[in-house]
């Protein structure tokens, strides 16, 4: 057919190739249209026509939300190019993600592609409500989209933008916008970029100044095994000769116990004897060493290791002679001062909250008396009435400050209390019902020992911890002699992780029961 | 005062004849209106057109220069509703709100105006909020104007065409004594581009001269007999003359070869999109001189019958591309081809999605799937045979959390959703019914309250069956916006009247928030030109519900918790109604936040509140995160081998509204968090009792630390 002549294929013009297309995904609030307009202002007073477009709704309130921006070189008088409103997938050249999981998604909708996409990103993350609520460990895996992005990009430039713009004063958009500089994404010089932050008028020096710091983080990335690896290295120990001499006797205890057990003893021992003294400490290193005699190489010492480091967190727990001594000490009020960034000529006002209960009153009792009122709801309410409301101290004020610091220096009596009994009886059981399982199934032995990491918090949620602990440790009892037993209990445990409710771990208890 | 100010882009609005207009759609939107002797405007926001209502109140005294009248009005109907000064008078006014739930609350006015007809050209701008970044229900507001008869403009998406597209409606408007309503896309009100301006022109006849010289005319009244005799000239004069004019001012485009095998009809919107699908299969090259002839629709409705059939000459098949369900121009088209015995097949839906935006993807699926089905030689070869040689992405959608928008940091509304989930633990579940607003957020996590919406304003409504009662009272919720938009009315004198048992939650932010923060009627603003400052609980009154608590501080959690507890539990009869009022943080921020580092720097004393958590006191159970939300509030990993789950953790981004402290308090949680308050230019007097306390605090301090080891760490 002639008609069809007139329309033999051909190749694509080639001036489409002079689009640059653009997309930003930003979480709202992080100034992405302000990022956007200095684009825009970049490209057009370049000889570049712009179109820049956004979907800005609601999804500015914390949500996340994208801008979309193309540009072709200009003459003034030709017919102005057609520009797509929207980012569509595999044709996107320049990718810029103002967050980690950002990235992610931008992979996701397919705006990042080995041909052609050049993609910046944050490494910082701005956590989703879904990754914080958990009870346990929410957070998403960076380093999954980081291996998804090495991938997926043609370039791939991350670093933490966030932290760079904060550390110059001023916010991410800044920042990003020197990524981009530094990116050479772009067919504009240094100068232009910072014309076009000049232009907006609004903070410009801090603007520049992360600008600056980000164009050279970007221009010239350091190689991920160049990057100097934080090590964490435990703070010197001070005192008193005394005590210093009887610590040296402890910590040599702990380092002379096989490595992957002195990995966990060590901060152990510092965190017990922290909380008490160094005959807690001493106290510590016996009851691992009874965990020990049960334990050997050939396992890699794996039940002694996890002991290590539960049987610590149980010995320290959160009473409130331990919540008092750590807000009235020195070091917490210099730290404060430094995150507040409070300078020498402003004074800091502290605000604790408080909200003790009959519980936590009657912990302070002696054991025996403690048991007897506890037992009694008279008593108990009477307590309530008298203690239970919320209180809030101004810690920079004497009569709190001093309040605080007397029932913080109640270490001494702490062995006495009701609830030092309570959390001793509870840690006994707890690791006899562990090492019961040493022999017959040593990894539920290692399983048992970890499920400790459910009691947590104070009040209701504490209360909700130890319930679902004694949930895990019920329900594993039901499948203890199977082979797997091991992996049922972990698996209960993060269940019970996954929830507040405990919702996940009743799903999994009924399963268990459906053939246990 | 609304969240964006526009008061630095209303200077554009002067621009004269020649010079060159550059900015967003919506900027040029209200450009052209006042280009085309617009005599009032109005309208209510709502994205994606809150900008254009922002522009207009920024704008106010060039309007006034030019004697336009603008009205910020209650709501979509009332908007709607003002457009019957264009009825009698040959004035030009435009209003402007959100698609397709503004069109909903205006369609009694719109449907009254249709019949009615106008004399001056009525322009409804209408944003429709469709596709990525809309908070509504996804509907068309094509279907308005096919049963009202009104005309539906749906422009290309660039603003030469767009302001345009203003001068033409307004011209259709009076060639077919029919109101226009133009249609703009969500990012076609955010699109930024350039047009040629020109002069503005005062309207040749204000309302203000109306007024001198009163009209009405008993047959424009929508009463029996006229209603009948409106409805015959709608058909008989109105469309038809609506066509001619189409017709003959070439509304509607033609693009590429004349002839061909194929071609697309698609709506003006959708006219970037399908250039970029063909310029990606090599058939439009960069300015959209495209291979495949295109038949433009910037009229949506009507559609003309003749127009198309030309377009249609000579072809085997075309391809409707018309984004959002029903298909009603596909039905319409097909009709038309059936009508005059054609045999050109018709292709649409079904080659492309019946549901859902079109976005860059789905047009190019869709245009290549058509033209290997229709035209197979237009295609590169790479297309007809493409080489499956791509890397394979590992997959991250299990990796990458949702990300819904939420409150803000600071929300004055947080508090309120957790006190509720704290009732709601003594109580159990309630029956909870929502509105529309920034307090919708909270049906997400972690709040995960209200089951419902129906619709601005409504949110007592929607619980009217449950209004007789039960074991437990239901429990609504409406913002200040809901209840001055039609809350008062639907919600609220319905509750009144019923005698309901139910409790109503009014969320009162000072605003209206969530389209962008614009004043309403209960507003603590001074504004000069509206009436503020009336209080929520005073109209309430008036209509005889007595049983009102006003909360001062919705950041006071127990506060909060007791009044909802009590409107639960009282004996009172009818409706219990809890006004629970603090200022929105975002615009508080805004307001604030200049006056405060003005105040420190002029030596004033400052007081900055920040929260903090203790981390060695914090055991990572996250309770508090379930009663926040809070952007600010996060988690962090510690660089300790003892502990596994990561602890609570505040940014510098804390406004310190104190929601944290006080939900520690009310739902009994852990003590680790704490309020610093920085003294900003501190009296003498407090800086000598400072240094006293702190000098025997730090006695204190030294005394036992040298009595105990000293680990370091963080505390």
């Amino acid at each position: 057919m002639t008609l069809q002549e007139t329309l033999s294929p051909k190749a694509a013009d080639p001036r489409l190739n002079g689009i640059i297309k653009l997309a930003i995904l930003a979480v709202g609030g992080q100034g992405g249209g302000v990022l956007t307009g200095w684009i825009e202002e970049l490209a057009r007073s370049n000889g570049y026509a712009a179109q820049a477009t956004s979907v800005a709704g609601v999804a500015q309130r914390t949500g996340a939300t994208v801008y979309y921006i193309e540009m072709a070189p200009h003459r003034a008088g030709d017919p102005m190019p057609v520009f797509s409103l929207m980012p569509a997938a595999g044709d996107v050249d320049i990718m810029i993600a103002a967050e980690m999981m950002e990235a992610g998604r931008s992979i996701i909708r397919g705006f990042v592609t080995p041909d052609r996409t050049t993609l910046i990103t944050s490494t910082h993350r701005a956590l989703a409500v879904s990754e914080k609520m958990v009870p346990g460990d929410g957070i998403a895996s960076s380093a999954e989209v980081m291996a998804a992005a090495e991938i997926a990009a043609q370039r791939f430039i991350a670093a933490d933008f966030d932290a760079l713009a904060i550390a110059n004063g001023s916010v991410i958009s800044a920042a990003l916008f020197g990524a981009l500089a530094g990116s050479g994404a772009l067919p504009f010089d240094r100068a232009a970029f910072e014309a076009a932050i000049r232009a907006s008028g609004k903070g410009v020096d801090g603007s520049l100044r992360a600008f600056g710091a980000a164009l050279a983080v970007a221009a010239n990335p350091v190689p991920e095994e160049a990057r100097p690896k934080p090590t964490a290295v435990a703070a010197q120990v001070t005192g008193p000769a005394r005590l210093m001499a009887d610590w040296g006797k402890l910590a040599a205890r702990a380092a002379a116990l096989p490595a992957p057990v002195a990995d966990m003893a060590m901060p152990g021992l510092r965190k017990v004897v922290d909380f008490q003294d160094i005959a807690y400490g001493a106290e510590f290193l016996d009851r691992l060493a009874s965990v020990m005699a049960q334990d050997n190489a050939a396992q890699g010492w794996a039940l002694s290791r996890e002991a290590a480091k539960y049987i610590a967190n149980a010995m320290a727990y959160d009473d409130i002679i331990r919540v008092a001594d750590l807000k009235t000490r020195g070091r917490r009020f210099d730290r404060i001062r430094r995150e507040m960034r409070v300078k020498e000529a402003n004074l800091l006002h502290l605000t604790e909250f408080f909200h003790p209960r009959a519980e936590e009153i009657v912990g302070l009792f002696p054991a025996k008396l403690g048991a007897r009122v506890e037992a009694d709801p008279k008593w108990m309410a009477r307590l309530d009435r008298w203690f239970n409301k919320g209180r809030r101290l101004r810690t920079d004020s004497l009569r709190a400050f001093v309040t605080l610091h007397v029932v913080g220096g109640l270490r001494g009596w702490r062995r006495r209390t009701l609830r030092h009994a309570q959390e001793q009886a509870h840690l006994s059981r707890w690791l006899a019902t562990s090492l019961a399982e040493t022999n017959r199934n040593y990894d539920l032995a290692v399983e048992l020992i970890r499920c400790r990491r459910l009691i947590k918090g104070y009040s209701d949620t504490h209360a909700r911890g130890k319930s679902k602990f004694d949930r895990v440790l019920a329900a594993t009892a039901l499948v203890a002699s199977r082979p797997d037993a091991a992996d049922w209990c972990r698996r209960l445990r993060e269940a019970a992780l996954l929830d507040e409710e405990g919702k996940a771990l009743d799903g999994a208890i009924a399963t268990i029961r459906s053939f246990a | 005062m609304a969240e964006r100010s526009f008061k630095a882009e209303v200077e554009d609005l002067r621009k004269g004849a020649g010079e060159t207009f550059t900015g967003e759609g919506i900027l040029a939107i209200t450009k052209a209106l006042l280009e085309n002797g617009v005599g009032y405007v109005g309208g209510y926001q709502g994205a994606p057109i809150s900008h254009l209502m922002d522009v207009l109140a920024d704008a106010e005294e060039l309007l006034g220069e030019l004697g336009i009248r603008f009205e910020a009005n209650a709501n979509e109907a009332a908007a709607a509703a003002m457009l019957a000064a264009s009825v009698h008078y040959p004035i030009r006014g435009a209003v402007t709100f959100k698609g397709s739930v503004g069109v909903n609350v205006a369609s009694d006015a719109l449907a009254n105006l249709s019949s009615s007809g106008v004399n001056g050209g009525a322009l409804i701008i209408v944003g429709e909020d469709y596709g990525e970044g809309s908070s509504i229900m996804q509907e068309r507001s094509h279907a308005f104007a096919m049963k009202s008869q009104f005309w539906l403009l749906d422009p290309r998406p660039n603003l030469p065409c767009i302001t345009k597209a203003v001068k033409d409606g307004f011209e259709l408007s009076e060639a077919s004594n029919t109101p226009v309503m133009l249609m703009v896309r969500i990012r076609s009100c955010h699109v930024t581009g350039t047009f040629e301006t020109r002069d503005n022109q005062r309207p040749t006849l204000s309302v203000k001269d109306a007024l001198s010289n009163p009209q009405s005319d008993f047959a424009r009244v929508v009463l029996p007999p006229m209603s009948f005799a409106h409805e015959q000239d709608k058909i008989r004069n109105r469309w038809p003359n609506a066509e001619r004019f189409i017709r003959e001012r070439g509304l509607n485009e033609v693009f590429g070869p004349k002839t061909a095998p194929v071609g697309l009809v698609l709506q003006g919107g959708m006219y970037n999109g399908v250039i970029r699908a063909l310029q990606r299969l090599g058939l439009a090259d960069l300015h959209g001189q495209s291979e495949v002839p295109l038949y433009v629709l910037n009229v949506t409705y009507p559609l003309l019958a003749s127009e198309f059939l030309e377009f249609c000459e000579g072809k085997d098949q075309v391809l409707v591309i018309e984004e959002g369900q029903p298909e009603f121009i596909e039905q319409q088209l097909t009709t038309f081809l059936y009508r005059a015995g054609s045999t050109v097949r018709l292709r649409g839906k079904g080659i492309l999605p019946m549901a859902g935006e079109y976005t860059g993807q789905v047009m190019l699926d869709g245009i290549t799937a058509f033209l290997k089905e229709a035209a197979p030689q237009m295609l590169p070869a790479l297309v007809r045979a493409p080489n499956a040689d791509k890397p394979q992405i590992p997959d991250l959608s299990k990796t990458v959390p949702i990300r819904p928008p939420g409150f803000c940091t600071g929300c004055p509304e947080r508090p309120i959703f957790a006190a509720m989930k704290l009732v709601q633990k003594e109580t159990g579940k309630l029956q909870i019914s929502a509105d529309i607003g920034c307090h919708l957020f909270a049906a997400l996590p972690p709040f995960e309250i209200g089951g419902a919406t129906m619709g601005y304003g409504l949110g007592p409504a929607a619980n009217a069956a449950f209004d007789g009662g039960g074991e437990r009272r239901p429990v609504s919720i409406i913002g200040d916006g809901g209840f001055w938009h039609n809350g008062l009315s639907s919600s609220f004198t319905n509750m009144a009247f019923n005698k309901s048992d139910g409790v109503a939650v009014i969320v009162d932010n000072y605003y209206s928030a969530a389209t962008g923060g614009q004043d309403i009627m209960s507003s603590r603003a001074d504004n000069p030109t509206k009436a503020t400052k009336h209080p929520i609980t005073k109209a309430l009154r008036g209509i005889g519900i007595d049983w009102v608590r006003q909360v001062d501080r919705t950041y006071d959690v127990g506060h909060m918790r007791d009044v909802l507890r009590e409107a639960l539990t009282t004996d009172a009869p009818g409706p219990k109604v809890i006004v629970a009022s603090s200022e929105c943080m975002l615009n508080k921020q805004r307001r604030e936040k200049p006056l405060a580092a003005k105040a420190i720097k002029e030596g004033r004393r400052v007081e900055a509140p920040r929260f903090g958590v203790d981390e060695d006191v914090c055991t990572g159970d996250h309770a508090c995160i379930r009663l926040s939300g809070c952007p600010s509030l996060s988690v962090k990993k510690l660089d300790d081998p003892l502990r596994d789950d990561p602890v609570a953790s505040i940014d510098q981004s804390c406004v310190g509204c104190g929601n944290c402290g006080e939900v520690a308090d009310a739902a009994v949680l852990c003590p680790s968090f704490y309020r610093a308050d920085v003294i900003h230019n501190p009296s003498k007097w407090e800086t000598r009792l400072a240094v006293f306390r702190t000098r025997i605090i730090g006695w204190l301090q030294a005394r036992r630390a040298a009595g105990r080891l000293d680990f370091g760490g963080p505390a």
